[in-house]
């Protein structure tokens, strides 16, 4: 199946994001396609590079990455949320890119399902 | 799915998007609304529900003066300009909150829990917030 994931919470704060990543995983385990994951809302901070959790916790903007780079995952995160949250392209980490609310609604419509993590 | 043909020649989907929160105390309500103006534009079949808390968002005469913020409520009658005319406010929510359809600043469809439960079985995509 192809799946697109919407990703409306940050790390750390919200457990959605943590859900989003270990669906995406199992999914891509399973032979699925993940075809999209889009960030919006405060989902935006999971493509800070500058987060630093501590060392022993997880580290989601980083699993993220390696995620994305492992299975050339498209993670594109939502230009207006990011920008009222500051985050920039000077600030992304590896294997996300900004763009417009549009790659959401084109994910809804390329995607079997659109699978949507948050509050 | 329909049949129907829109943006791009891409098959046109169901998009139903469905308001839980409050205007105010929270932006999920500002930013999902930006979404439902992009989908209207991308030619898709939009429906706006608002449940719960949801319903205060379309809640006429507010006033944000005292906490600073914008009053986007205006921006629901901009809706019927992008076609976006399927809007569902849950029964219970609107009566268990003590508002009428009257109150609310666009016309809206009024269904029970139930009524609407067969509606969102029947989208392709569904988006909460």
């Amino acid at each position: 199946m192809k799946f697109g994931i919407l990703v409306n919470e940050g790390p750390f704060t919200h457990q959605a994001s943590d859900s989003a990543y270990r669906f995406a995983e199992a999914a891509l385990a399973k032979g699925h396609e993940v075809w999209r994951v889009f960030f919006y809302h405060d989902g935006v901070n999971n493509s800070n590079k500058l987060a630093e959790p501590q060392s022993d916790d997880r580290n989601l903007v980083k699993l993220w990455s390696e995620l994305g780079r492992e299975h050339d995952l498209d993670l594109v995160v939502c230009v207006a949320a990011a920008l009222r949250r500051g985050i920039k392209d000077e600030l992304l980490a590896a294997g996300f890119r900004i763009s417009g609310l549009g790659q959401l609604v084109e994910a809804g419509i390329q995607a079997d399902r659109l699978v949507v993590f948050g509050d | 799915m329909s049949d129907e043909m829109g943006y791009q020649g891409e098959v046109v989907k169901r998009f139903m998007y469905v308001n839980r929160k409050a205007p105010y105390g929270t932006i999920y309500a500002l930013e999902n609304l930006e979404t439902v103006l992009i989908a209207a534009a991308f030619d898709q079949d939009v429906s706006v529900v608002f449940v719960d808390d949801g319903v205060y968002q379309l809640k006429k005469g507010q006033d944000t003066k005292g906490i600073g913020m914008k009053n986007f409520s205006p921006t629901f009658r901009a809706l019927d300009d992008y076609d976006v005319e399927k809007l569902y406010v849950e029964k219970e929510s609107l009566e268990a909150r003590g508002l009428t359809a009257e109150e609310l600043v666009v016309p809206v469809e009024v269904v029970s829990t139930e009524e609407l439960r067969e509606i969102m079985a029947q989208q392709d995509v569904v988006l909460s917030c």
